[in-house]
């Protein structure tokens, strides 16, 4: 386990490496480099000159790498000069509201997907498991913002049930305080996961039922339901917790279009402006940022698997 | 079912043996696709959505390179059956348009992807031992990226024609596509024609063209699927933040992102159902086909 351990940790390291190195050479792809982006179409070249040499651009690419994950290591993710705030502090305001949105989105989806699922798989080729396969299927092929956009102009334009923009606001304790204005970015952003999680359940219930301790427990008499619940649902679940920390860019993703959509302000909707502003250093921080949180994600589903289930040995 | 397995195998490595090999297993695949009636329907419309953007436009003749602001918004009519958005493009004719892209965008970024990644897999996990651990490491770190984010960020960067945007998706896809390859390549590399390969002297690049990859084919070809429907869905997200293709063209997402403007506005329903219902029934089918074409590809799962 230990040496499994160590293992993992170093490929994550490695991957993190190469990851950083790909982000910031993507930021000197900017149509005439970062500097060009930062001062506009016309900025004379004495002027770029300077920049590019105040911020150290004009140094070899491995000099800016070095200082650059020096910083990070120091907790500076740069500075937003569109914003005029350090990226952390930008984090800072956004990231607790979109975890709220996650948060609140993934639990609803697996209240849905598990249970949904796990019926599929016992009743299947049923008209239930059918009608359920469908909704699945239109999950995957729904467009995020597609399903936003229909439902802010069934429940918000038609009938004026939920306000079609998300709760605008600085702290998220007021944000939570408006639970209507949350329902619709809620519900989209559950939809989109549940297709996820209900046909995983579903294969992976498929996959326990057909195991040697189904077939003891009934044997010794258990009754269905204790078969279902007490043994295929709880090892099922063993492999959704690791789809859960493997879904990391998934989450993210389905995040940026919500709060697109529905102008939740959050971390998907400042990236947003920041990419259309052309704001490097906001970019380069959130998406170092996401790419460690899936990294991590990626090794806790890795452990968290081999600790929950004991028949898993490295 | 086992002597039919290993005769097939055979006949890939005489040569590509077109006769010899295939005929037997594409019957039998066909046959458990063709009793898929769900899917059999969803070649059907996918065949009808091609005819329809490629073809439709020859039938039903729309201006879609001059804007007409004397049509703005105008509702569906005789002349202009789905309506006109608020440039005054006629929206059927644009529907057929923006499909065009949106399909040909899916098909080659598909492509391109799955090439890449096959290839790539494939003598990932031939190679083994630290070829395939760097290699491995490097489709790790693709994985790990936070892909919409980057896609952003390089829709930013790059000014975005039909090609480069085939190519980022690609870019982002083929991270998969190698994975899943790499790890049917790691039971195949075992097997004894793969062996006898290497034993009668045929260069490691031999075994990965002509018999690794022709035996993992069903995998490929399911995902390539897949791929299809993905990079379509990716392009519509493209396409809704405004990082799609530029105007005069259009993609269906694009469309999309054009009619959110006018969603509060009245009910301006063609501006936003056609273009979300075609994304949606496209790759909800093509799916579909995937899904059937991985049940016909999967030998366990067939009879006798």
């Amino acid at each position: 386990m230990i040496g499994f351990l160590i293992r993992r940790i170093g490929q994550a390291i490695i991957v993190l490496f190469l990851v950083t190195v790909f982000t910031l050479a993507l930021v000197h792809l900017f149509p005439g480099g970062p500097v060009r982006a930062l001062l506009g179409e016309r900025a004379t070249p004495f002027e770029i000159n300077y920049f590019n040499h105040l911020y150290g651009f004009d140094q070899p690419f491995y000099v800016q790498y070095i200082k650059w994950v020096d910083q990070l290591l120091h907790g500076n993710l740069g500075f937003s000069y569109h914003l005029n705030q350090s990226v952390a502090s930008l984090i800072g305001q956004a990231l607790p509201k979109t975890i709220v949105l996650v948060l609140l989105g993934t639990i609803v989806s697996l209240i849905f997907g598990i249970p949904l699922g796990v019926y599929q798989a016992v009743h299947r080729n049923t008209v239930g498991d059918y009608v359920l396969t469908g909704v699945s299927f239109l999950g995957y092929a729904t467009p995020t913002f597609f399903l936003g956009i229909v439902l802010v102009s069934w429940f918000s334009v038609d009938v004026h049930l939920f306000p079609p923009f998300a709760p605008q606001s600085s702290s998220v304790i007021s944000i939570l305080g408006q639970p209507r204005a949350l329902v619709l970015p809620v519900v989209t952003y559950a939809f989109l996961l549940y297709a996820l999680w209900s046909r995983y359940m579903r294969s992976s219930v498929l996959d326990n039922l057909v195991q040697d301790y189904v077939r003891t427990a009934r044997a010794k008499g258990a009754s269905e339901r204790r078969v279902i619940w007490g043994h295929v649902f709880r090892n099922s679940l063993v492999s959704i917790v690791t789809l859960l920390g493997l879904s990391l860019p998934t989450l993210v993703a389905g995040a940026i279009l919500i709060e697109v959509v529905f102008n939740y302000p959050g971390m998907g909707l400042a990236f947003y402006q920041a990419a259309l502003n052309v704001d490097y250093q906001v970019l380069l921080g959130f998406t170092v940022l996401a790419t460690v949180a899936t990294i991590l994600g990626n090794l806790l589903a890795d452990v968290g698997y081999a600790l929950l289930d004991p028949r898993v040995r490295y | 079912m086992t002597d039919v397995t290993i005769l097939s195998g055979d006949a890939t490595g005489i040569g590509l043996g077109e006769a010899a090999k295939p005929r037997g297993m594409a019957r039998r695949a066909w046959e458990v696709f063709a009793e898929n009636k769900l899917a059999l329907g969803s070649i059907g419309f996918v065949i009808f959505m091609l005819l329809f953007c490629f073809v439709g436009p020859y039938i039903y003749n729309t201006n879609q390179t001059s804007t007409d602001l004397s049509l703005y918004l105008c509702h569906p009519s005789g002349a202009h059956l789905l309506g006109c958005d608020d440039l005054g493009y006629d929206e059927l004719g644009r529907l057929m348009v923006g499909g065009q892209t949106s399909i040909e965008v899916g098909i080659a970024a598909a492509v391109v992807s799955v090439l890449f990644g096959t290839l790539y897999g494939a003598i990932s996990g031939f190679a083994g031992g630290i070829v395939d651990a760097v290699m491995m490491r490097v489709v790790d770190a693709g994985l790990s990226l936070p892909s919409l984010m980057v896609l952003i960020i390089a829709s930013v960067i790059f000014h975005p024609t039909k090609t480069v945007i085939i190519f980022v998706i690609a870019f982002f896809y083929w991270f998969g596509v190698a994975r899943l390859v790499r790890g049917e390549t790691l039971s195949l590399r075992t097997r004894e024609y793969v062996q006898a390969v290497r034993v009668i002297g045929g260069r490691p690049l031999r075994s990965v063209v002509r018999h690794i990859v022709p035996n993992a084919i069903g995998t490929i070809i399911v995902q390539g699927t897949f791929a299809v429907a993905d990079s379509i869905l990716i392009l519509a997200v493209l396409g809704f933040l405004t990082l799609g293709v530029a105007p005069p063209a259009t993609d269906w997402g694009s469309m999309l992102s054009g009619g959110l403007t006018y969603i509060q506005g009245g009910n301006y329903w063609w501006l936003i159902y056609p273009p979300g219902v075609a994304i949606i029934l496209t790759c909800i089918s093509i799916n579909f086909i995937g899904d059937a074409l991985r049940d016909a590809f999967e030998t366990r799962l067939q009879r006798r």
